[in-house]
């Protein structure tokens, strides 16, 4: 079902992903928008291993099972992480990064 | 152009869009979509490439899963119609050309390397093997990260249900005992 697409079509597209990922975390002011900047990385890592499962080792899944874990982390991540964000609004009332500064030395 | 051709450039024109525009987008909420039309395409990208499972784990956790989380915590932080608040412009034109740099350095480091696939025969990744390779603890089994990573997301359950736990003394001045 791959065609004759290359190998190499499908890293362009991870590597803009990865790199667009970035941009997002560093030009965001908003917790939850920078987490979305981190799934965005996480998920173009996984287009990765699984591309390089199917092109270069079809003889094993190790890309695949590598792919399922990192999406079990990236869900308990993204779960922990929110659960912060609430506890942070909730005691700052603002999830701005320019505002959280209380711990700074 | 076959089929899958068009379907690849459908799938990758609709991942790099809406990737842009979910860093770009200046309503949270909106952005929390695009992200989801990401994932849904990536997706589809695993279900071209043959990993049925791996698409379906895809759609239901991140698409169905993350997404869903993302979209109650903009609900309970901001308002619908609040917009995000940019970076100042020369810090954004700094990330986009630090950016714009590790991208092409990538991108010239993967056109120059030669890949060589092995010589092996391929096998077939449906549901069956997956299934026996997750529980089996041999050789190519993936018994041990399977209990590993049970054992996180129960950590992480727990963790997040006593981080977003609300505190009974809501006074700020009052001591609070248990923690």
């Amino acid at each position: 079902m791959i065609g004759n697409i290359s190998l190499n079509s499908f890293l362009v597209i991870s590597t803009l992903m990865f790199f667009i990922g970035i941009y997002g975390f560093l030009t965001r002011r908003n917790l939850i928008t920078m987490l979305m900047s981190i799934e965005l990385i996480l998920n173009s890592v996984n287009i990765n291993f699984v591309v390089f499962n199917r092109f270069l080792y079809p003889n094993q899944l190790q890309g695949h099972f590598f792919s399922l874990i990192v999406i079990a982390v990236a869900a308990s991540e993204a779960a922990v992480a929110i659960a912060i964000i609430i506890n942070i609004y909730r005691n700052f009332k603002s999830i701005d990064v320019e505002n959280l500064d209380q711990m700074k030395f | 152009m076959t089929l899958s051709d068009i379907m690849f450039y459908l799938f990758a024109g609709s991942i790099l869009t809406f990737s842009v525009l979910t860093v770009t987008s200046r309503r949270i909420l909106r952005s929390a979509v695009y992200l989801l039309f990401v994932l849904v395409s990536t997706a589809g990208l695993y279900f071209m490439l043959n990993y049925n499972f791996l698409a379906a784990v895809q759609l239901t956790v991140y698409a169905g899963g993350i997404i869903v989380l993302i979209i109650f915590s903009i609900l309970l932080t901001s308002h619908v119609s609040e917009k995000a608040v940019v970076a100042p412009l020369k810090q954004q034109i700094f990330s986009a050309l630090a950016v714009a740099a590790g991208a092409v350095l990538t991108l010239m480091t993967i056109f120059k390397f030669a890949f060589t696939p092995t010589a092996s025969p391929a096998i077939e990744s449906n549901v069956q093997n997956v299934g026996r390779a997750l529980v089996s603890y041999g050789r190519d089994g993936y018994a041990l990260p399977f209990e590993v990573i049970s054992i996180l997301l129960l950590a992480a359950m727990v963790g997040a249900i006593v981080l977003a736990k609300k505190e009974k003394h809501l006074d700020p001045t009052e001591p609070t005992s248990n923690n």
